[in-house]
C-alpha cells in the first residue's frame, strides 16, 4: 500500500531493525509471553551479583556442611558398627548428628527464607524505584515481568541448591570412602527439584505479597508471617482440632485411633511444609513405604527392603504435584492483579 | 488490559497504519471513570504528525491518565484511542514499540550505570547488540551523559536521571514520543536544552511529541498547538496565537479610553461620569471604571468602534483607544480559573 508522505508506518530510521510489524510479534510471543528472556537475564544477573542473595547462600551453605560434617561422623560410626549399610551417601543428607540437625531439616527450614527473600520487593521495589512504568511501556507482555522474576529466582535457586548438593556429595566421598550409587544420584535429583519447586512456592508467595503490598517492608514480613506460621504453629493448630474432632485417647478402638491418625494428616498436608518434608522423607529414603497410617496387617508378610527410585517417587508424586498447584495459584492471583493494575509514577 | 487480549493480537493480521490525515494520535470520546470520579471526561484530540504538542494543565487534570490511555496502560472506560494505527486498547504491544514514553517521577535500576539501563530497554525491544550499543553511545552523547555513563543510577542527580530518562525513551527510535512532565525537577539550562532537543527531534527527525506540563511559559516556545486540560476536559486546543484570538473572542476583554473635549482640553468629571454612563448601556460592557481621566472598560465583546461612536456623541475626541494585553500566563490562568470555577460548580 503506497504511502504518499509515507505516514507513521515505519519507524524512523530503524537502523538495521525492521518496521514496527515485524518487532512485535516474534514467534515465540505464542507461548511464552515476549520480554521474559530479558527480564529473566537481568533479574538473574541481579541476584547473582547482590549481596542479599550472597549472604544467603552463605547461611544455608555453613549451616548445611556442618550438618553433613556431624552427620558423617555417626555414619562412619554406624557404618564400622554394622557390615553393609545400604544407601550410605542418602542418610549423609538425613541424619542428624549429635548436635545438629540434618541437612534436610536445615534446608527444609531455610529453604522458604530463600524463596522468601528472592522475591518479597520483585515488584514493589521496581514501583518505588520508579522504574515499573518505563518496563510495561516497553513492548513486552505484561505477564513477562512477573515471569521473568519468577523464572530468575527458580534459576538462581536451583543453581545454588545444586552447587550445595555437589559440594555435600564431594565431601562424602572423603569422607566416607564410597561413590553414590546411580540410583543414588537419581534420588538426589529429584530432592534438587522438589526442593526448587518448594522454593518456587514461597518465591510465589512472596512475589504475590509483592504486588500486593505497596511497601517491600511490609510484604516481607507478610511472607514471613506465613512462614512462621506453616513452620510453628500449623502443627499445634492441627494437633488441637485434631483432638476436638476425632479424639483418640486411652482405651480408643483402632477406628478411633486411624481416624485421629488419618485427619491428622489431612490436616498437616496443607502445610506446605508437611508435603515438602514428606516428599524429601520418601525420596531419600528408600526405606519409607508410605506415609501414612500402616496398620500391621498391611505389612504383614511384607519382604522388607527398600523402595525402587520409581516407586518412592509414585508414592510422592500427590506431595508434588500439590506443591506445584499451590505455586500456580499463587501465581496466577498474582497475575491477575497485577493485570489489572494501573502502573503510574 | 489483558494478556489475552495482547496475546490474540498477535495472531491477527496487521493492519497497515492508516494515514488518517496525518493525524498520529487519534482520541475520540476518551472517557476515564474511577468510580464515581471522571479523570477524563469525553476528550478529543488529533495530534498531527511531525509536530509537538503540549497538553497543559494543572496537576490532577488528568494529564497522565491520558497518556497512560493513549500507550494502553490503563482501560478507556468508554472512547477509542489509536496511535500511528493501532489500536491502545487491542493491540498495545504495537503501540507500544512505536512510541517512546517518559514517565512521570522516571526511575532507573540504582545498582545498574546509565549505560546498563539503556542496555536493558534495548533488549526489552529486541533491538540486535550492535545496533543497541551504537545508539546507547550516540544517545548518551546527545543527552550529555557521556561522562556519567559508566556511574551508577542511583548516584545521578535529578536532572542526570531526566536526561537519561530521555535517552531511554529514544532507545527505540520511536515515531512518536510521549513525555509527563519532562522539565520538573531540572534547572533552567537543562529545561532549555531538553525543548531545543525536541524541536531537533521533530525538525530533524519528523517526531510526533505530545508532552504534558503545568508550566505554560517553559514549553509554549516549542509547542507547535497546546491542549489547555483541566478537571477531564480540553478546554482550548490550538497555535498558542490561535488560542490568544479566542481568548479574545470569547472571554472579557479591557480597554483603555481617553477623551478630550472639542476644543482640547480635558474632559470634566461629569461629562466623564455621563461617558461611563453611555458605555454601560452599550451591549457587552460589563463594568466601567475611572481612573484619572481614563475609563477602563470590560467587555465580552471587541466594543471599539461603540465606545469610540459613544465619545463622539458626547461630542467629546476619543485619544487614547487601546486594548489591553493579554499575556500568556494571563490566558493561562484564567482558563485555568475557569476550570476551577467549573469543577466547583459540577461539584
Amino acid at each position: 500500500m503506497p504511502q504518499p508522505n509515507g505516514t507513521v508506518a515505519v519507524a524512523e530510521g530503524g537502523g538495521g531493525v525492521s518496521p514496527n510489524a515485524g518487532r512485535v510479534s516474534k514467534p515465540r510471543g505464542r507461548f511464552f509471553p515476549v520480554g521474559i528472556g530479558p527480564v529473566a537475564r537481568k533479574e538473574l544477573a541481579d541476584h547473582l551479583s547482590g549481596l542479599r542473595f550472597g549472604i544467603l547462600l552463605v547461611l544455608i551453605g555453613v549451616t548445611c556442611l556442618a550438618a553433613v560434617y556431624a552427620a558423617s561422623s555417626s555414619i562412619r560410626e554406624a557404618v564400622s558398627q554394622a557390615q553393609t549399610f545400604e544407601f550410605a551417601f542418602l542418610n549423609l543428607f538425613t541424619s542428624s548428628g549429635e548436635n545438629l540437625p540434618s541437612f534436610v531439616s536445615f534446608i527444609t527450614f531455610l529453604a522458604p527464607l530463600l524463596g522468601i527473600a528472592l522475591g518479597f520487593d520483585a515488584l514493589n521495589s521496581e514501583r518505588s524505584q520508579g522504574t515499573l512504568s518505563r518496563l510495561v511501556s516497553q513492548p513486552i507482555h505484561r505477564d513477562a515481568v512477573l515471569q521473568g522474576k519468577f523464572v530468575a529466582g527458580l534459576g538462581v535457586v536451583g543453581l545454588a541448591l545444586t552447587a550445595l548438593v555437589v559440594i555435600v556429595a564431594g565431601l562424602g566421598i572423603v569422607l566416607l570412602g564410597t561413590t553414590p550409587s546411580l540410583e543414588e544420584v537419581g534420588r538426589l535429583v529429584a530432592f534438587i527439584i522438589v526442593t526448587a519447586i518448594y522454593v518456587g512456592f514461597w518465591l510465589a508467595l512472596a512475589q504475590l505479597f509483592s504486588v500486593l503490598f505497596k511497601q517491600a517492608a511490609t510484604s516481607a514480613l507478610a511472607s514471613i508471617a506465613v512462614w512462621l506460621f506453616f513452620a510453628i504453629f500449623a502443627s499445634l493448630i492441627v494437633g488441637l482440632v485434631v483432638d476436638a474432632v476425632a479424639p483418640a485417647g486411652e482405651g480408643a478402638t483402632n477406628a478411633e485411633v486411624i481416624r485421629h491418625e488419618e485427619l491428622s494428616d489431612d490436616l498437616n498436608r496443607i502445610s506446605p511444609s508437611t508435603l515438602y518434608d514428606e516428599a524429601t522423607t520418601a525420596l531419600l529414603n528408600p526405606s519409607v513405604r508410605s506415609l501414612g497410617v500402616l496398620v500391621y496387617e498391611q505389612i504383614d508378610r511384607a519382604v522388607v527392603g527398600p523402595l525402587s527410585f520409581g516407586q518412592s517417587l509414585v508414592l510422592v508424586w500427590p506431595q508434588i504435584i500439590s506443591l506445584i498447584g499451590c505455586v500456580l495459584l499463587f501465581f496466577t492471583v498474582a497475575y491477575i492483579l497485577f493485570m489489572r493494575e494501573e502502573i503510574r509514577a | 488490559m489483558g494478556d489475552v487480549v495482547e496475546r490474540e493480537a498477535d495472531r491477527e493480521v496487521r493492519e497497515m497504519p492508516d494515514d488518517n490525515h496525518g493525524s498520529v494520535i487519534v482520541a475520540s470520546g476518551l472517557t476515564k471513570k474511577y468510580g464515581d470520579f471522571t479523570a477524563v471526561d469525553g476528550l478529543d484530540l488529533e495530534i498531527q504528525r511531525g509536530e509537538i504538542f503540549g497538553l497543559l494543565g494543572p496537576n490532577g487534570a488528568g494529564k497522565t491518565t491520558t497518556i497512560l490511555m493513549l500507550l494502553g496502560l490503563t482501560e478507556p472506560t468508554e472512547g477509542t484511542v489509536r496511535v500511528a494505527g493501532y489500536d491502545s486498547v487491542r493491540d498495545p504491544l504495537s503501540v507500544k514499540s512505536i512510541v517512546g514514553y517518559l514517565p512521570d517521577n522516571v526511575g532507573f535500576y540504582p545498582n545498574m550505570t546509565g549505560r546498563q539501563n539503556l542496555r536493558y530497554t534495548a533488549s526489552l525491544n529486541r533491538i540486535p547488540r550492535k545496533v543497541a550499543e551504537e545508539r546507547i553511545e550516540a544517545l548518551l552523547a546527545d543527552v550529555g551523559l557521556n561522562e556519567a555513563a559508566d556511574k551508577r543510577a542511583g548516584k545521578y542527580s535529578r536532572g542526570m536521571r531526566q536526561r537519561l530518562a530521555v535517552a531511554d525513551a529514544l532507545i527505540k527510535h520511536p515515531t512518536v514520543l510521549i513525555l509527563d512532565e519532562p522539565t520538573i525537577g531540572i534547572d533552567p539550562e537543562g529545561v532549555r536544552e531538553m525543548l531545543s532537543m525536541l524541536a531537533r527531534l521533530r525538525d530533524e527527525e519528523g517526531m510526533t511529541i505530545l508532552l504534558s506540563s503545568h508550566l505554560l511559559h517553559q514549553v509554549q516556545e516549542v509547542c507547535d498547538r497546546v491542549g489547555i486540560f483541566v478537571g477531564g476536559h480540553l478546554i482550548a486546543a490550538g497555535p498558542v496565537p490561535e488560542l490568544e484570538r479566542q481568548l479574545a473572542e470569547s472571554g472579557d476583554l479591557e480597554y483603555e479610553v481617553t477623551a478630550v473635549a472639542s476644543d482640547g482640553r480635558q474632559v470634566d468629571g461629569a461629562t466623564l461620569e455621563k461617558l461611563a454612563d453611555s458605555l454601560k448601556s452599550v451591549d457587552g460592557v460589563q463594568d466601567v471604571t475611572s481612573e484619572r481621566g481614563t475609563l477602563s472598560v470590560r467587555s465580552r465583546r471587541d466594543v471599539r468602534a461603540e465606545v469610540a461612536k459613544a465619545v463622539v456623541a458626547l461630542d467629546l475626541l476619543p485619544v487614547h483607544l487601546r486594548q489591553r494585553g493579554l499575556s500568556l500566563d494571563d490566558i493561562y490562568e484564567r482558563y485555568f480559573h475557569e476550570g476551577a470555577e467549573a469543577d466547583h460548580a459540577s461539584a
